[in-house]
């Protein structure tokens, strides 16, 4: 019996020895369980597909302004596209013949920009990378509850990526139908795209569930003793709000996701109707599903997503704002109690996506009073870090400056969508330009903004160096300033009817083409495409500084002199820089709130969570 | 480095690490089943007039597939309380009915499936008198068996009428041989017409009982489609296979965990009972969402 025990204990002994003894490379750094380990992971890809999907859009705003240019050359002659024009035709043949963009290949990179910002770029940035390394070190757990699933989330997120990125160079291109992906057009374009966007999506939204159901279980039970629900920073709550919408909504989206891959590859007719022609021929199909169907599962998910994309932005402004005005955040309780509305609430707004598909004015009516309904929620988190700012000494990093801008930005956005939540006004609106302008507006000087705060805020953790805060600087006012060429003229555009998803930026309704039509796209609105190009082409070139100056500093950057250079109170600055496996050297025990900065008495401003 | 709580609960939460996560998990299945559901009715609701081909499900069949997951369901929890009481053999012992009723499940599903594929529905260009027992009907549309060359086919469809020409790779080599155009085939009706109430359906099946049913030959270019009972015969079918089939790969998932809990995972007993009774039970939730899809599955698609 005591043999036994003593070979048992030896042997536990063994693996504790060479676990602490270097893992090989692949399981340090590809196989890891480590939530920051998996955290960069996440970090580095989505960021290369920001890139990759930046890229798309450049390619596309050329075609639709060439559609401006054409005008004034005569025949309308459309020009390939500079410099990567003859690398798309090597790559991809002729959807790009003499580097020329085709209609089908701007449906392609339309289709797929969409779908990469959003599921492959800023959800893994958001809720992947920040979520990961930033939550379980705030809530002062080791790491995440199921690290194995934290692995495989990753996994499942990379397969999904290749598969995306694969269908790029299958006969017939990539996807063609839109990042919604409506039916039955989704089902007649008769390439495999859609296909691979549909598995490529299962694998998405299962890498999504096992995140979520991992992130809601450490929050609820890897806290730290004494870090209640109320002394949650807001950071959390956001993603605690995030996980949720991701494990409800997603699911239907799977489940429409499984009916379209029916509906493509074993002909069933989920979505398609009775008496459906393509190519003016009966399609041979049984018929009798509903189109709308597909409508209605795909923004079940859709909206809920908006907010998936949202509100860890907002956490990651929060933080920024509480740490440099040095002073707590205004309204804490408040905050938290509009996260939560927004997380119930974005559950019944869905079909103001949809006034225009008759659905009757009835139900028009109910989804139009829960749009304005979710809006209240917003304006007080917006109002809250407003009023955060009042009365602070404010510190003007680049951080700070990045979190500043999302403020007016994310509130143009937020606002514009009032107008499209009314369904006698969005007749107009939808579709358009206008619609463009406004998610945008939320999407990319809003959570982008935050996003590339939040990079700046933690790279410190991180690396245990600064980035360059001047070039951080050039960084930020470019892209302030180039967001705005870009996004701004498209209101304009879309009140005046330019419609979306147009390769040729809707010169054949222009009045180029048709002199004197009443109603036609004016000279003006047209024109705005070549200064959209333009601000679009500088807004690249700004991001360079940041993407040197992220893999500069990690070697060079200005060395940060302690664990907490900010001097900040949430926990992931009590801790080693970087973090240790395990993150802390003994389990922090916490007293207090999240932003107790500036306390009378205390000799320095800041007292973190787990100091008396 | 240790997580907490894998295997005693939080105390403030009174819960362990992964009964979280299966909770949250079967949330989410929840919504998948509950979209899918919802698919089911808004596409019955909308269904054009005599596209709605339900009553060709085997009942009997399917009710007994009922009992045979309604008692795993049981001894999922036999097991479970043999364990809590620290009788491992027993556990062995129920959990082992489990799998075998999961793997018993899954095999008369898959007998259900072929039932279906052999059994096809062709849609003429103008009607014709087709006799069920004593009864005749007009009809352009006949379900039954398909034979052609003596042989009874599965998965036939218009398609398949029209033929396919050879398939060569570059070299000209023949990949595919050519599949030649079908003139005419026969179908040996079933005692089943959309038109009839469940009155006389029952009515007509009891009367044909015994009689030999007369083979109609059909010429196919009297045929306006042809599909035999997969997904895309109709929005039924397709909804029955999805909803069918996706609960299948749950079942066979759910099996394959609990198996692996059973046979080769079993060595946790020794090291950390606790945290292989969380894991039989955990298991066993999902075991049990899994029985409870089926309980909603089974009136909705078979008797509804
Ligand atoms: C808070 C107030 C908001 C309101 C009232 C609102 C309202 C709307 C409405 C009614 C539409 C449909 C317009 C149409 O298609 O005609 C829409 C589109 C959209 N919104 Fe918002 N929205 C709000 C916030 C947001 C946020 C926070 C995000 C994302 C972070 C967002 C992202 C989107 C996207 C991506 C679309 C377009 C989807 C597409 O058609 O491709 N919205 N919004
Ligand atoms: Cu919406």
């Amino acid at each position: 019996m005591q043999a036994t025990t003593h070979t048992e204990s030896h042997k536990g002994a063994h693996d504790a020895h060479h676990h602490h003894h270097e893992p090989g490379f692949l399981q340090k750094y590809v196989f890891s369980t480590d939530h920051k380990i998996i955290g960069i992971q996440y970090g580095l890809t989505a960021l290369a597909f920001l890139f990759f999907g930046f890229l798309l859009m450049l390619c596309m705003r050329w075609s639709i302004a060439e559609g401006a240019n054409a005008a004034q050359i005569k025949d309308y002659v459309i020009r390939p596209i500079p410099l990567v024009g003859g690398l798309l035709e090597k790559l991809l043949g002729d959807v790009a013949p003499k580097g020329i963009m085709s209609a089908d290949l701007y449906n392609s990179f339309g289709a797929m920009h969409g779908t990469i910002m959003v599921f492959l770029a800023i959800v893994p940035l958001a809720f992947g990378a920040f979520g990961n390394y930033v939550v379980p070190l705030q809530i002062g757990a080791p790491d995440m509850a199921f690290p194995r699933v934290n692995m495989a989330s990753y996994q499942f997120y990379f397969i999904g990526g290749v598969i995306m990125f694969v269908s790029f160079f299958i006969p017939g291109g990539a996807a063609q139908a839109g990042w919604t992906s409506y039916s039955p057009l989704a089902t007649t374009i008769p390439t495999h795209g859609q296909a691979f966007w549909l598995v490529g999506m299962v694998f998405l939204i299962s890498s999504s569930l096992l995140g979520a159901v991992n992130f809601i279980a450490t929050i609820i039970q890897l806290r730290a003793p004494g870090m209640t629900w109320m002394r949650l920073p807001f950071f959390v709550w956001a993603q605690f709000v995030t996980g949720f919408l991701l494990l409800l909504a997603f699911p239907p989206l799977e489940a429409a996701g499984v009916m379209q891959l029916m509906d493509n590859v074993f002909g069933t007719s989920f979505f398609l109707p009775t008496g459906l022609a393509v190519g003016g021929r009966l399609a041979d199909v049984s018929g009798g599903g509903s189109p709308l169907l597909w409508q209605h599962l795909f923004w079940f998910l859709g909206h809920p997503e908006v907010y998936v994309l949202i509100l860890p932005g907002m956490g990651v402004v929060a933080e920024i704002i509480a740490n440099n005005t040095r002073k707590s955040l205004w309204g804490y309780k408040s905050l938290v109690y509009s996260v939560l509305a927004i997380g119930f609430i974005s559950f019944i707004v869905w079909a103001h996506h949809m006034y225009l598909t008759g659905m009757g004015t009835k139900i028009s009516a109910f989804f139009q009073t829960t749009t304005m309904i979710i809006s209240i929620p917003s304006v007080i988190i917006l109002t809250c870090l407003f009023i955060s700012l009042w009365g602070g000494s404010i510190r003007f990093n680049t951080p700070m400056l990045f979190a500043l801008a999302f403020l007016p930005m994310f509130g143009i956005g937020g606002l514009t969508g009032l107008p499209l939540g009314f369904a006698a006004a969005d007749l107009h609106l939808h579709d358009t330009y206008y619609v463009i302008a406004h998610f945008h507006y939320v999407v990319a000087p809003g959570t982008i903004f935050a996003l590339m705060g939040g990079i700046y805020y933690w790279f410190p953790k991180m690396t245990g160096r600064f980035m360059s805060e001047f070039w951080g600087k050039v960084h930020f006012v470019g892209s302030f300033i180039f967001m705005n060429v870009v996004f701004q003229p498209m209101f304009i555009q879309g009140m005046a009817g330019m419609i979306r998803r147009m390769a040729d930026g809707g010169l054949n309704y222009s009045t180029f083409k048709n002199p004197g039509a009443v109603g036609g796209l004016g000279a003006d609105v047209m024109n705005m495409h070549k200064i959209i190009l333009i601000g679009a082409v500088c807004l690249g070139l700004c991001q360079i500084p940041f993407i040197i100056n992220l893999f500069w500093s990690i070697k060079n950057g200005k060395k940060a002199t302690s664990d907490n250079p900010w001097g900040s109170t949430t926990l992931e600055w009590q801790t080693p820089t970087p973090p240790p496996h395990g993150n802390f050297d003994k389990e922090p025990i916490v007293v207090r709130g999240p932003y107790d900065y500036s306390l009378p008495g205390k000799d320095k401003d800041f007292t973190p969570q787990n100091q008396a | 480095m240790e997580i907490p709580f894998t295997s005693k609960p939080r105390p403030d939460t009174g819960i362990y690490n992964s009964k979280v996560g299966i909770w949250l998990f079967l949330a989410s299945e929840v919504m998948l089943f509950g979209a899918l559901f919802s698919a089911y009715i808004l596409l019955r609701v909308g269904a054009p007039e005599g596209t709605w081909v339900h009553g060709l499900l085997n009942i009997p069949i399917g009710t007994f597939n009922t009992a045979v997951l309604i008692t795993s369901s049981v001894t999922v929890v036999l097991g479970w309380a043999s364990l809590q009481v620290g009788n491992f053999g027993r556990y062995k012992f129920y959990q082992a009915i489990t799998i075998l009723c999961a793997l018993a499940f899954l095999g008369i599903k898959s007998y259900e499936y072929r039932e279906k594929f052999l059994h096809h529905e062709v849609w003429l260009n103008h009607k014709i008198k087709v006799k069920h027992g004593h009864q005749e009907v007009e009809t352009d549309r006949i379900i039954g068996h398909l034979e052609y060359e003596g042989h009874h086919q599965y998965f036939w469809n218009t398609k398949r009428l029209k033929g396919t020409p050879e398939e060569k790779d570059k070299d000209g080599k023949v990949i595919k041989a050519a599949v030649p155009p079908v003139e005419s085939f026969k179908m040996i009706p079933d005692a089943f017409h959309y038109t009839m109430t469940p009155k006389e359906l029952a009515h007509a099946r009891k009367e044909s009982a015994g009689v030999a049913h007369e083979e109609i030959e059909i010429k196919a270019s009297d045929v306006k489609r042809l599909s035999a009972f997969v997904p895309s015969h109709s929005t039924y079918f397709a909804i029955y296979f999805t909803l069918t089939g996706l609960h299948g790969l749950h079942v066979l998932g759910g099996a394959i965990v609990i198996f692996y809990i059973w046979g080769p995972g079993a060595k946790m007993w020794k090291t950390d009972p606790q945290r292989y009774m969380n894991r039989v039970e955990v298991s066993g939730l999902f075991w049990h969402f899994v029985d409870l899809v089926w309980i909603f599955l089974f009136p909705v698609i078979y008797l509804l």
